[in-house]
């Protein structure tokens, strides 16, 4: 025969399922998150979200050309995801200078030290964000009030949920319907649980993630702050205030489900997931910082590897 | 105020170190200095070629052991074997200098391919799979497992023949190759004087007209050579010929004689042309399988005395 | 809600092309090639020489071990010669080559069309009609049935499972099989429950194939004892261990055999050729083979003599396509990429596969992002990502440790893994040497 047959091991099918896919996915599920931001904080939001992004791209590009020397992998869509989620963890009135600085962070220290997508230990949106709230803290901690459409860097600031709970100035929280849409100060992506929730069931619904690690997150945080809540009402806020407040669903929905930097058994995932939200709540309650969640998550991811050399799927028969 | 601090500083510092001493005194574990002395004369490559799990292993096995037969150092040969037994005041076992040997010379030109391979690149899976992209089923994949094995960078696939070459001066023998090949082409031979030596560059138990139909270089178990054979160092087995190295002399009459160019000769010198033929002129190769000179005419009697001079000088 | 197993498993896109078409017999070819290795187990010895002289259903090469077995005469005609062929996998292996002539039967083979419902004999003469038969798994394993049907001291089969899910994407040999053989598999079905003593047989069909599963509950009426579940479409439910779980709920402990969840598990195929090697004195030289792809012109079924070349029956289904990049000998997830098309057909063919060249390559690799899809996917509740790691890095200890003998070559991580990360054939490859350490560790 002329044509020569090829020969390789089974399967001789392959799902058709790629890397690209999926982080596209997320970017879909992002969408409406992203929607809202720009519907919030106008201007500032879509300046962020561009700049991050377009700077995630450029050091990827270039570090993979001229410091690895292998062919680029831009169209697979991580970088741009990384830019994404490290904008929606930026107030809206981030200079571009130090939002470059965060995206060399995040792809540079988050993602090639370790030799690129899937060798990365930490989460690298999370490492650009922590890297910049250490380093910027006040430009970090001061959000854009929401409904200043036009503005970016000129935007009149003022407390987010979590810093007014932190003071324990309970009583002037937004209603919950505020924090549900995200009509509330905090940074760009992280606002409306609303829009955050419908890209988890976007993801659920594509078989991107499974429920564990979101779920297991919402459900941790909810019952210790309940817990704290019956304790003493006056200086703790109602678990609902908790899941909608701050990077809680942002965190449990798309930085905690990064797949390279979370465990692979569903045992671990929940495992993981309880610790992220016993973190969260305990820096949020207890310590300085008003907000946990990027700490939690990145602790957790650092654990993953301890998680997953214990945390065996479940075997088929039994031990 | 400093007084305070220098002080609790320097009881915190005795405490450890009286804490430190003891445990270190307490939990002491005897060790055989000459171990670590043995370890230093060792290449500390760890290549597991002496059979023990590295250099510290063979160490210990060699201050263990009463006397030397048997353990060698293939990275390190004689000249560590005798530091080693100078150390220890035993006797060294002589050991012969040995290579590794790639018995397959089915190059891309000579072995045409019969299908292509699209799994994982690596011998081991290819081979479990099946018989290979050629029709020898017994030769070489050319995925590079050996070149994956070898820890001195002494093996490497030429890309133009498809095949592992084994760079003499780097190889030490330590046999990783061998273990690593899944067809069991790479054998560890006599390196020979001069790093000259002869053996029958293919593997193929097919029957001749297969093997050659696979391969135009393959051995065909036709048998020639050990006729040849002076020595009675040539067994022809399943349709494939060997060459015992602790019989061989040299003389390369097999080489003459083998139809396909399946016996390689390494390291000699090219053969005078105007030599008086001792045996029937050779079949010329369909295809030349190697970059050596190989003249026509089979070698001449001054050069087989020489070479047997040298076998003697041994 | 319909029944499956529990732990993974996929849903590959089914391209059952050849469902529904009628089961066509072949004529014999001119040569028939008849490997002596077409099971599990010790190759066959061969009991005619060159020039002999053979009929259909001859024994041309005898069991050559307790778990071997006996090989007959597809065609009849002469002994050419006894030479290595090429087996499927490229290697050369011993095989008979028998001219054709004419189409003489053993005169003991009952060639009517007759239902032979009724059987006196006791249970063990029924098990050494079927080893005399050479009948083995003909669900692909291959494994000698006798063997099977004869448990190990001190365990108890309490139920037979019939496996006719075929759970391979693309293949109806077994879907075609029901529905013409229907009656006589049942025999058969009633055959194997009596010769290990069982009074209850399930016969387990995927949901998607209802008219078999219609067509076998309104036959099985007349059969005591037989129950026909339709179970969940999943691969790999054709998995012994899955198909259990599915059953019967149970799950089969690591490293143990399925008689001690106290099943049988047969191929449907099986309990066919068990039916005709008993009722009707025929033994194995025949079977379904489907011919399928996306660019043949015509994909069929096949009731096919052993030994037929493979090509002869791509022929018969309109001719290889023009741009052929693979043939595959059984389905696409756990049949054999073929080096050739002249290798015959034998025992463990289900089907022949022609993928296109678009088909036929696999994807660069990239690195594992940990994505955990394989995980979800594997149906041995193993991390084949984690497997593969081992492999490459030869920890065969942590292999063990996770279970990498476990693993049934399904291959659905592979099919899942969306860095196009080849990990059944490291697992595969690292399974073979921890199985082997193990071994080599209770001898």
């Amino acid at each position: 025969m002329e044509n020569k047959l090829y020969v390789s091991p089974s399967p001789h099918i392959h799902g058709g399922d790629s890397i690209s896919k999926n982080m596209y996915g997320v970017l879909i599920a992002l969408v409406p998150a992203f929607l809202v931001s720009l519907y919030f904080f106008g201007l500032g939001a879509l300046i962020v979200t561009v700049a991050s992004v377009f700077f995630c791209a450029l050091f990827e590009y270039l570090i993979q050309k001229f410091l690895m020397k292998k062919e680029p992998t831009l169209c697979d869509g991580s970088a741009i995801l990384t830019g994404v989620l490290l904008a929606f963890n930026l107030p809206s009135n981030l200079p571009v200078w130090i939002i470059a600085i965060g995206a060399l962070a995040a792809i540079g220290i988050g993602k090639m030290s370790f030799g690129g997508l899937g060798n990365n230990i930490f989460n690298p949106a999370l490492t650009g964000r922590i890297f910049l709230l250490i380093s910027f803290p006040a430009q970090m901690t001061t959000w854009p009030v929401a409904g200043q459409l036009t503005s970016y860097t000129d935007a009149t600031t003022g407390a987010t949920v979590l810093s007014l709970m932190n003071e324990g100035a309970l009583d002037k929280l937004p209603s919950l319907s505020d924090m549900l849409v995200g009509n509330m100060g905090g940074s760009l992506g992280e606002v409306s649980a609303l829009a955050l929730l419908l890209g988890l069931f976007y993801m659920l619904w594509k078989k991107i993630i499974t429920w564990h690690i979101p779920v297991s997150i919402f459900v941790t945080v909810f019952v210790f702050t309940g817990i704290m809540h019956l304790v003493n009402p006056v200086q703790y806020a109602c678990p609902c205030v908790h899941l909608l407040s701050g990077g809680l669903m942002l965190g449990a929905i798309f930085m905690a489900t990064d797949y390279v930097t979370s465990p692979m058994s569903k045992s671990g995932m929940i495992v993981y997931g309880v610790g992220i939200g016993i973190l969260t709540t305990v820096i949020r309650l207890f310590g300085s910082y008003p907000e946990g969640m990027s700490f939690a998550i990145f602790i957790m991811n650092g654990v993953t590897p301890l998680i997953n050399s214990y945390m065996k799927p479940k075997h088929f028969g039994g031990k | 105020m400093i007084l305070i601090a220098v002080i609790s500083l320097g009881a915190i510092g005795a405490i450890g170190a009286v804490f430190l001493y003891a445990a270190s005194k307490k939990f002491e574990v005897y060790e055989d200095p000459r171990i670590a002395q043995v370890q230093e004369v060792l290449p500390g490559a760890n290549c597991g070629g002496c059979g023990y799990p590295g250099c510290g292993g063979f160490a210990t096995a060699c201050v263990k052991a009463d006397t030397l037969d048997g353990l060698l150092c293939p990275v390190g040969g004689a000249p560590v074997m005798g530091k080693v037994a100078a150390i220890l005041g035993k006797e060294a076992a002589s050991a012969e200098p040995m290579v590794a040997v790639v018995r397959c010379n089915g190059t891309c030109a000579a072995r045409p391919r019969t299908n292509r391979y699209d799994g994982v690149k690596s011998c081991a899976i290819a081979s479990t799979l099946y018989g290979g992209e050629t029709g020898c089923s017994f030769g070489c994949l050319g995925y590079g497992d050996c070149v994956a094995a070898c820890n001195f960078d002494a093996i490497h696939v030429n890309p133009d023949t498809g095949l592992p070459e084994v760079d003499e001066d780097k190889c030490t023998s330590c046999g990783a190759c061998v273990k690593a090949c899944p067809k069991n082409i790479i054998e560890l031979r006599k390196k020979g004087p001069k790093s000259r030596r002869i053996f029958v560059s293919c593997v193929n138990k097919d029957k001749g007209a297969v093997a050659r139909k696979a391969c135009a270089n393959a051995c065909i178990g036709c048998g020639k050579c050990a006729k040849e054979c002076p020595f009675g160092a040539i067994t022809v087995e399943n349709n494939v010929a060997y060459i015992d190295y602790t019989k061989c002399r040299m003389c390369r009459k097999c080489v003459a004689v083998c139809p396909t160019g399946a016996i390689h000769e390494l390291n000699f010198p090219p053969r005078k042309e105007a030599a008086p033929a001792v045996s029937a002129a050779p079949v010329k190769p369909a295809v030349a399988p190697k970059a050596e000179a190989k003249p026509e005419a089979p070698q001449t009697a001054a050069s087989q005395v020489e070479t047997k001079e040298e076998t003697n000088q041994k | 809600m319909l029944r499956t197993f529990r732990i993974g498993g996929i849903h590959p896109p089914e391209n059952k092309l050849s469902a529904g078409k009628k089961i066509t017999a072949l004529a014999a070819p001119k040569q028939v090639i008849i490997p002596l290795s077409q099971h599990i187990g010790a190759p066959a010895q061969a009991v005619v020489k060159k020039g002999d002289p053979v009929k259909v259903g001859t024994l041309v090469a005898k069991a050559g071990g307790f778990v071997s077995a006996n090989i007959h005469s597809s065609v009849s005609g002469k002994v050419n010669k006894i030479d290595n062929a090429l087996d499927a996998s490229g290697y050369k292996r011993p095989a008979i080559y028998i001219d054709v002539e004419g189409d003489e039967w053993e005169e003991t083979i009952d060639r009517s069309d007759a239902l032979v419902k009724d059987c006196t004999l006791s249970s063990k003469e029924i098990v050494d009609k079927i080893a005399a038969a050479g009948i083995v798994g003909l669900g692909g394993a291959t494994f000698p049935t006798q063997v099977k049907l004869l448990p190990p001291p001190g365990s108890k089969a309490e139920i037979i499972i019939i496996n006719a899910v075929e759970c391979e994407p693309y293949l109806t040999s077994d879907h075609s099989l029901m529905m013409e053989k229907g009656e006589q598999i049942l025999v058969g079905v009633t055959l194997l429950m009596k010769a290990v003593n069982v009074n209850k047989a399930v016969i387990g069909i995927e949901n998607n194939k209802p008219d078999a599963i219609a067509h076998l509950t309104k036959l099985a009426t007349a059969y005591p004892g037989i129950e026909i579940m339709p179970l969940k479409v999943q691969y790999p439910q054709g998995g012994e261990k899955q198909l259990i779980d599915a059953v019967i709920r149970r799950q089969v402990k690591s490293g143990a055999l399925p008689i001690s969840a106290g099943a049988v598990v047969q191929n449907v195929g099986t309990a066919y050729a068990v039916y005709e090697a008993v009722q009707k004195n025929k033994p194995l030289f025949e079977r379904v083979v489907t011919v399928t792809g996306k660019a043949v012109a015509n994909p069929s079924n096949f009731l096919v003599r052993m030994g037929t070349p493979i090509n002869t029956l791509i022929e018969a289904a309109g001719g290889i396509p023009e741009n052929t990049g693979k043939i595959i000998g059984g389905g696409p997830m756990m049949g054999k990429a073929l080096v050739s098309a002249e290798v015959p057909v034998t025992k463990g063919s289900s089907g022949v596969l022609l993928l296109t060249k678009e088909e036929s390559v696999r994807k660069p690799m990239q690195d594992c992002i940990r994505c955990a899809k394989c995980v979800n996917a594997c149906p041995m509740g193993l991390n084949p990502a984690f497997l593969m790691k081992f492999t490459v890095y030869k920890d065969w200890e942590k292999a063990e440790a996770n279970y990498i003998q476990d693993c049934i070559e399904c291959g659905s991580c592979s099919y899942t893994c969306p860095a196009n990360r080849p990990l059944l054939d490291q697992i595969r490859l690292g399974k073979g040497k921890v199985m082997g350490i193990i071994r080599a560790r209770k001898s």
